[in-house]
């Protein structure tokens, strides 16, 4: 009976080592060169990344229309899917246009054209006639802000805490430890909602606070691995002949123990940034979240939350845009991790 | 063992504290809670403004207050809410069982179809299968709740109006209302159960015992189940707390999409009336369950594994 686990597809190579492995595949049909590649490289994940990155950061130039521009006679509007709508467009009053004059003709047919651009309201309006497609561009920027700074203090805080937890052990790591342990009972949403209802400003909670909320979700998993790798770290030779020497503790942490432990910090990360960006998404669809001019993809789909019978598009786009990126980011995560370090389970 | 049950409860004992009293501590942040009783524009007088206060037992330090409704919950008794003076004891009793009617099907469904689907994908791994089941967990964990449940909603109630799209029916066998939401709230633990079944499980087959089994000529479905299943599930099951955890913020979110009466609904309306009894009763119920089923949890996962009643 051949068991499936043991039973490998590929075929062993006639001479053995790495040159004639790679050769091997060389010598092998491009379809499966092309089939070998992306399974080695996580493509799709990262072309994602990068157009998200892209967005976030050029938002101003890639949107087709200012996101806070509400035309309330678009209310609802389906979406156009890039087509050409003349039966939308404002025609022009030819006694301004000089049309004997080319100036004057050409004029006029640019602002028949533009009275109505066909890059408006590609994915629709949403119920207050803003164009959906320019929220869902400058919502990247935002989730991104956001995701970002809460990231960073959770770092800090995490790593830090899991430093000084490995390090000095027995009672501090004990403390610390059972600290973790209580935090990660909590009701996280309930205190997340209290805390913005404090907070109130403007649909949602001061941005500020928002980034303070999500902080305060993201830096557990950092106190636990970087504990773990820190207890490693601390009984390497190079670590003793440092404290021989005479190292202060400080010294010690910072200039020999932490440096080992910045692959698991960006693994976990890495790992970390579509979960934040899915709570950041929560609170603002509980309107708990990002204020309200501000384009947030969760407040974009509890807007649109009201209308999903007429007006299915608005929070269907928004959401699906959410959907794509933490995917491509946990993707991309465990590829990361399975390549530093695979001892890292995903279980926190 | 004994020592280590000790430990676990007076654990559960500081975790309802510690929440209960942020919760408590955090309300009272924002301004005077007398004001949310007494509008300011009503006219109390001096008198009555500090014959409320005292009544509310305001005039006395918060942990003093603090101490004073945990003493009166113990014995039943949560208060009324500011809103409409319902007693919050009656309302909890009436909600409680429609969230655990909710979580306790998506719990189940989550972890009765993600650990067997984890270890065949380990099982048969590299197969097509395993890569469908990868990804449906990468999905699974990648998809936003509330998007999940809308897009649920407009597929199978608006467009092909298969299910109900809000709201629970009658008693507990009523499966069409709890179509919905269950799959929207199992969805995340499906993919997270999995992952974790199938890691461990890989794991363990690849370890020396299933080794020797298959070398002595065990048959290929006992080392599976006999040998190897029962070390895979350890992981599983310690996960399940986690799990919980984020089953129980997800129900929150999954009552407000569906209309479900659940203590979620109760906790969100509660956050937006800034009706403090009624949300302290929902943190307090909320911090019992999770620590009561990690609590459950723990015990399992000690009675399973005799390493761990050692620590």
């Amino acid at each position: 009976m051949t068991y499936q686990s043991e039973t490998q597809t590929t075929t062993t190579p006639a001479e053995t080592g790495m040159g004639a492995q790679v050769r091997e595949i060389q010598s092998r049909s491009f379809a499966s060169q092309i089939w070998y590649f992306l399974r080695r490289w996580p493509v799709i994940p990262l072309v994602l990344m990068s157009i998200l990155l892209i967005t976030g950061i050029f938002a101003h130039l890639i949107s087709p229309a200012d996101p806070i521009d509400q035309s309330l006679g678009f209310r609802n509007f389906p979406p156009t899917w890039g087509k050409a709508m003349p039966e939308y467009n404002v025609v022009p009053d030819p006694a301004d246009y000089d049309l004997e004059t080319t100036k004057g003709k050409s004029a006029y047919s640019r602002a028949k054209k533009n009275s109505f651009p066909q890059s408006k309201f590609i994915l629709g309006g949403d119920n207050l006639g803003r164009d959906v497609l320019s929220r869902i561009v400058y919502g990247a920027r935002i989730s991104l802000q956001v995701t970002l700074y809460a990231l960073t203090s959770g770092i800090i805080i995490g790593s830090g805490l899991g430093l000084v937890a490995g390090y000095f052990g027995r009672w501090t790591d004990e403390i610390i430890m059972r600290i973790v342990d209580v935090w990660l009972a909590l009701p996280f949403i309930l205190i997340a909602l209290v805390i913005a209802q404090q907070f109130l400003h403007q649909g949602g909670a001061a941005l500020g606070v928002v980034i303070f909320i999500i902080a305060l979700v993201a830096w557990t998993p950092f106190v636990r691995q970087v504990r773990a790798d820190v207890l490693t770290i601390r009984g390497q030779e190079y670590v003793f002949a440092a404290k021989v020497a005479g190292a202060s503790h400080l010294r010690l942490i910072f200039r020999h123990i932490m440096p080992g432990t910045l692959s698991t910090i960006l693994v976990i990360a890495t790992l970390r940034v579509g979960q934040l960006i899915l709570t950041e998404s929560t609170l603002s669809f509980l309107g708990a979240g990002i204020p309200d001019p501000i384009p947030a993809w969760g407040k974009s789909v509890s807007d649109g939350r009201q209308f999903i019978e007429e007006a299915w598009w608005i929070s269907f786009f928004p959401g699906f845009a959410i959907f794509l990126v933490v995917m491509s980011l946990n993707f991309f995560g465990d590829w990361l991790r399975d390549r530093l370090d695979p001892k890292l389970r995903q279980l926190d | 063992m004994r020592r280590f049950i000790i430990r676990r409860f007076a654990f559960a004992l500081v975790s309802i504290v510690t929440a209960t009293f942020a919760v408590f501590m955090l309300s009272r942040a924002a301004g005077d809670p007398l004001l949310l009783y007494a509008n300011s524009g009503y006219g109390l007088s001096p008198e009555g403004e500090a014959a409320l206060r005292k009544r509310l037992a305001l005039d006395r330090p918060v942990p003093v207050q603090y101490a004073l409704w945990l003493g009166r919950t113990l014995k039943g008794d949560m208060g009324e809410t500011i809103l409409d003076r319902k007693p919050v004891s009656r309302i909890v009793t009436q909600r409680l069982p429609t969230t655990i009617h909710l979580g306790g099907t998506a719990f189940l469904l989550s972890f009765l179809v993600g650990i067997p689907l984890g270890i065949l994908s380990a099982v048969m791994r590299g197969s097509f299968g395993d890569y469908i089941g990868r990804f449906l967990a990468l999905l699974g964990q990648a998809v936003p709740s509330f998007w999940l449940g809308l897009v649920l909603i407009m597929l199978f109630a608006v467009h092909w109006k298969l299910f109900p799209a809000a709201l629970r029916g009658d008693g507990i066998w009523d499966v069409k209302h709890l179509v919905l939401p269950t799959i929207t709230l199992a969805a995340g633990g499906f993919a997270f159960y999995m992952r974790i079944t199938r890691a461990a499980m890989l794991e363990v087959l690849d370890s020396e015992y299933v080794r020797l089994a298959r070398a002595k000529g065990v048959a290929n479905n006992r080392v599976i189940w006999k040998h190897a299943f029962k070390n895979a599930v350890i992981q599983p099951l310690t996960g399940a707390t986690l799990g919980v955890v984020g089953l129980l913020n997800g129900t929150v979110l999954v009552e407000t999409i569906f209309a479900w009466p659940g203590m979620g609904l109760m906790a969100i309306t509660a956050v937006n009336n800034n009706d403090f009894p009624l949300l302290q009763g929902a943190v307090f119920f909320f911090t019992i369950l999770i620590v009561a089923t990690t609590f459950l949890t723990d015990l399992l996962y000690a009675y399973i594994d005799p390493r761990i009643r050692y620590d």
